[in-house]
């Protein structure tokens, strides 16, 4: 360090292994610490003031140094020598300056190995910190440091990381783990199985890190890959755009090995079909695919479909991506959608375009249809660069047919122009293969390239020969004229190339043109000695062909020629001539090979075969560097062949997801026939509900079945306690407290709701299964099921809630409208549950609770001691739709409206509304949607606008109405694209309340509260039917959407709700007394609504 | 010191090559390394005499092709804005996620300080070094969005600068970032604004190829909608068009939802904070594509003769009634004109005896006085007369009008209550636009 300013003059601009440290003027420019020197003299400045720097106590000097010194490191110049004054400041607060140590850190720590070591202990703190950020950032330079002690420490750190709480922690530990492979590959063991622990990883975050890492540490164990195939599928589209091209071209791998070929079993590609192809839809396709014997794999299928979004992606790599995976894996006539994206990126960089022009060489090759279309893109423009003139060139030579070529020969004339001259050059060449590969055309481009001979420019010329001579030898016969047209131009082309070729034409074709070629002899006689050594050797074969067909005229030119050959310089050149004498000249010694002279020499030969340099390239993977550069590169992964038999496709279905799925349709169908079908159907509005139900039937008492419809966190508490029942249960209740600190609480139910069912059957699950529905049933609970595994999937919020959401209603509109006609329709307010289902803010109660769970919980609510509300599904959906719009005061337009008793999906505030839609006139409606609205306070959650719909068509829309908890009817206009119509909602005060479980101990403790003038009664004279329990559920439920509250006694039926917008509680009793007579009370804190509610039960109750 | 290094050297030869992006170096057009970053083990800068070799083969600097192979390494190269961006592979990586990931690595420099030149990145080195060391972890790429980078380290500006020398204060964010853990990553958090707006430009360029007689050989339309978006708080938009249908082919930004897309044809998403490309599309040729200007040319060489006549007269054409602006003619002329005596009618005219290019900036097309060039070339004595005439591109822009027809329909925002100030700009633009004469 001392001898540093005298090394300062022996500036080295490599730096490198230099030792030193060196400065010289290279300051940042926001130095100010070294100025005091600059004023004597800029020379003085040193590496010693970086080491005072480092070690003072102002930060602000420490950040001047380390600023310094990082542009030191910019710059390729050495740094080392500064390690122990940096590595001090590593537990620095001061985030920059941290930052900056890190970085130096990562540079030196492998040459400085012991002072490194200081450090480490920095890390293994701060990976102990609260903050995941911190944590995150501790592993990422502790795995940097490519110290070779550290490794068991990054081994520990890595294990721990990856079972972090926070999924961005775990995906720095899956980017440690290839660092730590590449330090020290004998971790391998122990890597594979943080790996395995990583690719279970439901987050999209670590997805793409953790397939790198597979790919990286051990991409030949494919089996890790089966469980999470249909994960990784299914998270794709939510994964950060580079692990998108990670995870893809892994797919692409896994895909090849565990699925059969979707391609024809001639294994050949048939164009015309492929036409065909081309024109028809997707349909048709479809159709076209069925036919056929062979079925895809449904997985197969999923990454087909889970793929196709990403070709909109703005990343050009995510794009040729999928482009590859299709080009690979997909039927081929699916393979076209990738077209017009790959056409897109032709848009792009200069760099990206030659890429992409690369791989559609390729694949125009094999494919000529794919790109047609597209031919005018691939035009040149005077200012594309080389590389990618020529290219395009390769592209349009491809895409020649019968058809195409006249377009393709004008443009190819533009070129041939062109003051590029290895551009024309190129262009002679591709004329040259559109001419042998379509035979029509093959006399005009001779022609046309014969007129280029002329041309001044000589590669030109030279090109054109090189391209004749390779048409000439395919049909020979008709073309003397073209032959002596060559001779005589043959004085003024240089180029020797072109010169060897003109001369082994006329040597091979000697006999077609039998005057000139002695001549040609001649000359080259003359100038031999001064030609290239090219020439020199076609020099010598037309000299032994001619001697063997007119020795008269040329043997003494033959023998000049043999002599000048005999001693050039050129061994090559001694070599032939001594050959050809020996094969042409008979003397005693050559014996019988000069016998065959001329059956050697001019033996016919078969013609060049002019093919594209993209012809052999499939066989890497395309989009690869190993494809870009036409040689294997170094850890490019072969893509295996198809499997003739498909390996077994279980091994990919995972016990999680799958039993959702399985339980239902035997289940459904087996409780369906216990239970009485009315009372299964006349529920049906509500899946739980069912789900109840069905668990009630095959319980043995109705108070225990009313209680299962505890709920929620409740249900699982509960649960907990009284784990004794049984050993099952008690099984179940371990393995949730295992997760429970990790997982979220819906999500365990999940988890439960699908360990739980015993019986398992191999019901292959996909989602074409669940659109097919048998019954209403099996539909519902599977497209339910695949909603919960989509949510489950990705945690990615409330963004992909919506998404799904959204999605689901599409879903369920498209599948509701030819349903409507059909059948009744609580069929369509069945399947709008799906709507319900991904969007658990205002239902926490668990949709999946099986009804076995729920029988097995059944029990456990009687030892209940909670004392919080849930609100449950409804009772009872009144099929009773009410007019909104009659179709003669609409014009054509009628609209009709319900209550789902849904909790508004919007805002829970909202009281759910449907609309039924349906256009009775004779054109079509558009834009159907809500325009003012009255009080102009009313806040109404609207549908979307409804485009269009058809005459006779009707659709089903909700909306959201915040009531206020008031009767008051809501006004607004329905508009259509040239109307308004005003129209009013008004509800029962029953359709304001929501019904809300509790237990009886409860709505005790609950009704105390709401005593006086809270409370409004009545006696009333029951109807002689309404005297069991039951009936008189369905009487209150009719009237009010409430929750039925389990009791003790039989003569006290007690129902309880909230109102929707303020969450008021309401509670009902109806108290069977003697004759007849029952006493309903009505206890609710909202004055107005009670003695209503109590004037609708009362007629309801007594009329009945 | 010298047993650490062979133990590493060792260490090295057992390890499997590693994947991604080794190292990055930054060439500038004279061939000076003026930067480099490593994010493995050390690589030479030597391993760049390859890509010099080949940029002394390549005539021009485009010419340089991306991918080199080495024998031990494989060098891919980006050329932006006069700079090489040189990263060091060691083993099977698509080129496209290389060549992706640089020019997203130019992108934020030129996010970051205005324009990414030599100057300009040895001005900031520190602040490059941090960005590259957040962008790439292991060779990795780990923090692309402009708007999470941004919340790790601050961009400079003059203002910060100051302020930093003068309180000792850091550009380099204080609190920890916290979109990168968020589901939409490309946002910000805790964004305020006190005039909440959002504009969107709809830009099309037109590519077109016009052959000699007038007539066009192939004509697309390529389009962007290019937002600057300034919204508080989560504001979730959606965006409709007249006729969404004309977009023939799109590509979105990630925060475009696309099943909505695809089911409704509306793009609705939650904006990143600021400038960012919303959409790109594209309008096929199969579609008729209006050319809004014509070019009548005579360009002549007569044989034997040391002079060629020129002409040039543009005029507009199915414009839509909008104006021709900005309009700029450039031509590469044939090597053997010496020099020109041209006379434009209005603008400035300027030629290269060099490199030959002609390049004439017209200014404003007035329909009732259509610009002409008009003269003569001098050509080199005795020279022959050249195969083709010059090809001629053409610049222009229009205002107001976006040439295939796209028509924004609404801007609705949902889940903040405000109002914003909404925005919308239209204009074409000529892209690729040559005639051939």
């Amino acid at each position: 360090m001392l001898n540093m300013s005298t090394n300062n003059l022996s500036y080295n601009d490599q730096g490198g292994s230099d030792s030193a440290v060196e400065v010289g003027q290279e300051t940042t420019p926001t130095t100010n610490a070294g100025a005091g020197f600059g004023l004597f003299s800029t020379n003085f400045k040193k590496n010693d003031d970086l080491k005072e720097m480092l070690e003072s106590n102002k930060d602000s000097l420490k950040l001047e140094a380390m600023k310094r010194i990082i542009a030191l490191i910019a710059k390729g110049k050495n740094a080392s020598e500064l390690f122990p004054a940096v590595v001090k400041n590593v537990a620095s607060k001061n985030i920059e300056l941290k930052k900056l140590v890190y970085v130096y850190l990562v540079r030196y720590a492998e040459e400085q190995q012991d002072l490194a070591l200081l450090s480490i202990s920095t890390f293994q703190r701060a990976l102990k910190d609260p903050n995941q950020l911190i944590r995150a950032s501790a592993l990422r330079v502790l795995s940097s440091i490519r110290v070779p002690i550290i490794v068991p420490i990054m081994m520990l750190a890595i294990k721990e990381a990856a079972s972090d709480m926070s999924p961005y922690v775990r995906k720095t530990s899956a980017h440690a783990i290839q660092k730590l492979y590449s330090l020290d590959p004998d971790q391998k063991e122990h890597l594979i199985e943080v790996i395995e622990k990583l690719l279970k990883d439901k987050s999209t975050l670590v997805a793409g890190s953790v397939v790198m890492a597979f790919e990286e540490v051990c991409p030949d164990r494919i089996d890790l890959i089966h469980k999470n195939y249909r994960k990784l599928c299914n998270l794709l589209v939510d994964v950060e755009e580079w692990g998108q091209v990670v995870i893809i071209s892994m797919l692409t791998r896994y895909a090849r090995t565990q699925f059969t070929s979707p391609w024809k079993e001639d294994g050949l590609f048939d164009e015309n079909s492929e036409r065909a192809f081309y024109e028809s839809d997707e349909e048709k396709t479809e159709n076209e695919k069925e036919a056929k014997s062979y079925m895809m794999d449904p997985d197969h299928r999923l990454l087909l479909r889970n793929t196709k979004p990403l070709l909109q992606s703005r990343n050009t790599a995510v794009v040729m991506s999928v482009a590859q995976l299709y080009w690979h894996l997909a039927p081929k006539h699916e393979i076209s959608i990738v077209t017009k994206s790959l056409v897109r990126l032709l848009r792009s960089h200069r760099e990206v375009q030659y890429i992409v022009l690369q791989n559609i060489a390729t694949m125009s090759i094999q494919r000529k249809g794919m790109f047609e279309p597209y031919m005018k893109s691939f035009y040149v423009r005077s200012t594309d660069a080389t590389h990618i003139k020529s290219l395009k060139l390769e592209i349009l030579t491809n895409l020649a047919n019968e058809a195409n070529i006249s377009t393709i020969l004008r443009e190819f004339q533009t070129y041939v122009k062109s003051q590029d001259k290895q551009f024309a050059a190129g262009t002679i060449q591709a004329i040259g293969r559109c001419a042998t590969n379509i035979s029509e055309v093959t006399d005009t481009c001779l022609q046309g390239l014969v007129l280029l001979l002329s041309n001044r420019d000589e590669t030109v010329v030279a090109e054109s020969v090189v391209v004749i001579k390779k048409l000439l030898q395919t049909q020979p016969t008709q073309h003397s004229d073209i032959i002596k047209h060559m001779a005589k131009l043959f004085d003024n082309i240089t180029v020797p190339m072109a010169r060897a070729s003109i001369l082994w034409l006329i040597g091979e074709y000697c006999e077609r043109v039998p005057k000139i070629a002695p001549d040609v002899l001649r000359k080259m006689a003359k100038t031999f000695t001064s030609e290239e050594d090219i020439v020199k050797l076609q020099t010598v074969n037309l000299a032994a062909k001619l001697y063997l067909t007119n020795s008269k005229q040329t043997k003494l030119l033959t023998q000049y020629i043999l002599n000048l050959g005999k001693y050039d310089q050129n061994y090559d050149i001694r070599d032939r001539t001594r050959f050809i004498r020996q094969l042409i000249v008979p003397n005693e010694k050559s014996g019988a090979l000069s016998k065959y002279a001329r059956r050697i020499l001019l033996a016919p030969k078969p013609a060049p075969v002019l093919e594209s340099a993209y012809k052999d390239r499939d066989r890497y993977q395309l989009g690869t560097l190993s494809h870009t550069i036409n040689t294997k590169a170094s850890g490019y992964l072969e893509l295996s062949d198809w499997p003739a038999v498909a390996p077994d496709q279980s091994v990919r279905n995972v016990e999680v997801i799958e039993p959702v799925k399985e339980w239902t349709p035997s289940l459904g169908k087996s409780k369906l026939s216990k239970s009485s079908d009315d009372k299964f159907y006349s529920d049906s509005g509500e899946e739980e509900e069912k789900e109840k139900c069905s668990g009630s039937s095959s319980s043995d008492d109705s108070s225990s079945s009313s209680s299962s419809e505890e709920s929620g966190s409740e249900a699982e508490s509960d649960e907990e306690k009284s784990s004794s029942q049984s050993s099952e249960e008690s099984n179940k209740s371990s393995s949730q407290s295992e997760n429970s600190s990790s997982e979220s609480d819906s999500e365990q139910k999940k988890k439960n709701a699908t360990k739980k069912p015993p019986q398992k059957k191999t019901v292959k699950p996909t989602a074409k299964d669940s659109d097919s529905d048998e019954n209403g049933n099996v539909a519902k609970e599977a497209s339910s099921s695949s909603a919960e595994e989509s949510s489950s999937g990705s945690e990615s919020g409330s963004d992909a809630d919506s998404d799904s959401g959204t999605e689901h209603k599409k879903k369920t509109k498209s599948k509701a409208k030819p349903k409507m006609e059909v059948k009744s329709k609580k069929v369509v307010s069945l399947l709008d549950l799906d709507d319900f289902t991904p969007t658990p803010v205002t239902q926490p109660k668990s949709y999946v609770l099986s009804p076995s769970l729920l029988g097995d919980l059944e029990g456990l609510s009687l030892a209940n001691v909670s004392s919080t509300m849930q609100v449950s599904g409804p009772a009872f959906v009144p099929e009773k739709s009410h007019d909104l719009l009659h179709r003669m005061t609409g014009k054509g337009l009628s609209a009709q409206y319900q209550f789902p008793r849904q909790p508004c999906l919007y805002q829970p505030t909202m009281v759910s509304v449907q609309i039924s839609l349906t256009n009775t006139s004779d054109h079509p409606l558009e834009q159907i949607h809500i325009g003012d609205r009255s009080p102009t306070g009313l806040n109404i959650y609207c549908f979307n606008t409804i485009e269009c719909l058809q005459p006779e068509a009707s659709v089903t829309v909700s909306l959201g109405i915040d009531f206020n908890d008031s009767t008051q009817a809501a006004n607004f206009q329905l508009c259509t694209k040239e109307d308004q119509f005003s129209v009013s909602i008004q509800p029962a005060v029953g359709e304001l309340f929501l019904p809300i479980t509790m237990t009886e101990q409860d709505f005790r403790k609950e009704q105390g509260k709401l005593l006086g003038m809270n409370e409004s009664s009545a006696t009333i004279t029951m109807a002689a039917e309404n005297t069991t329990s039951q009936p008189i559920s369905r009487q209150v439920a009719t009237v009010a959407n409430l929750g039925v509250v389990p009791s003790g006694q039989d003569n006290l039926h007690r129902f309880a709700g909230k109102t929707a917008s303020s969450g008021a509680v309401v509670l009902v009793t109806v108290e069977l007394k003697e004759s007849s007579t029952a006493l309903i009370t009505i206890n609710t804190e909202k004055s107005v609504m009670g003695p209503m509610l109590l004037r609708d039960l009362k007629q309801a109750l007594s009329q009945a | 010191m010298s047993d650490t290094t062979v133990l590493v050297s060792q260490s090295r030869l057992s390890s499997p090559p590693a994947k991604m992006i080794h190292s990055l170096f930054l060439v500038n057009s004279s061939g000076d390394i003026f930067l480099e970053k490593h994010w493995k083990s050390v690589v030479s800068r030597s391993v760049c005499d390859y890509f010099f070799e080949a940029q002394e083969r390549a005539s021009e600097p485009e010419n340089v092709p991306p991918v080199i192979p080495t024998p031990h390494h494989y060098l891919i190269s980006v050329l932006r804005h006069r700079i090489y961006f040189v990263a060091v592979i060691q083993s099977e990586v698509p080129p496209l996620f290389v060549i992706e990931f640089l020019h997203r690595v130019v992108d934020t420099f030129q996010d970051y300080f205005g324009v990414c030149t030599e100057a300009a990145i040895k001005d900031n080195v520190v602040v490059v070094y941090e960005l590259l060391e957040e962008m790439l972890d292991n060779g990795f790429p780990l923090a692309t969005e402009s708007n999470i980078l941004k919340e790790l380290i601050k961009p400079p500006t003059i203002l910060r600068t100051v302020v930093n020398t003068i309180t000792g204060s850091t550009n380099v964010g204080e609190q920890l970032p916290t979109g990168q853990l968020s589901v939409v990553p490309w946002r910000r958090t805790g964004v305020k604004y006190t005039n909440n707006e959002a504009y969107f430009d709809v830009v099309e360029e037109i590519d077109a190829i016009i052959d000699k007689s007038g007539s066009t050989i192939t004509a697309e339309i390529q389009g962007v909608i290019d937002a600057c978006v300034k919204l508080t708080g989560m504001p979730d938009l959606t965006l409709s068009f007249m006729n969404p249908r004309l977009l023939d082919d799109v590509s979105f930004h990630p925060c475009v939802r696309f099943k909505r897309w695809e089911a409704e044809r509306i793009l609705s998403f939650i904006p990143p904070d600021g400038n960012f490309r919303l959409l790109s599309y594209h309008v096929s040729c199969q579609n008729l594509v209006a050319i809004p200007v014509y070019v009548k040319h005579n360009i002549t060489f007569r044989e034997g003769s040391s002079q060629g006549r020129f002409e040039l007269t543009l005029g507009p054409k199915q414009t839509m009634g909008k104006g021709l602006e900005a309009v700029l003619i450039s031509s590469q002329l044939p090597r053997g004109v010496l020099n020109t005596n041209l006379n434009p009618s209005q603008g400035t005219y300027t030629f290269d005896p060099v490199t030959k290019l002609l390049s004439w900036d017209v200014g404003k097309i007035n329909p009732q006085k259509l610009p002409s060039l008009k003269g003569s070339m001098s050509l080199q004595a005795g020279a022959s007369k050249p195969d083709e005439n010059p090809t001629i591109n053409i610049q222009f822009k229009i205002q107001q009008s976006a040439l295939s027809g796209l028509k924004v329909n609404r801007l609705d925002m949902y889940g903040e209550k405000y109002k914003p100030f909404k925005g919308i700009k239209y204009m074409t633009k000529a892209g690729k636009f040559q005639v051939r004469t």
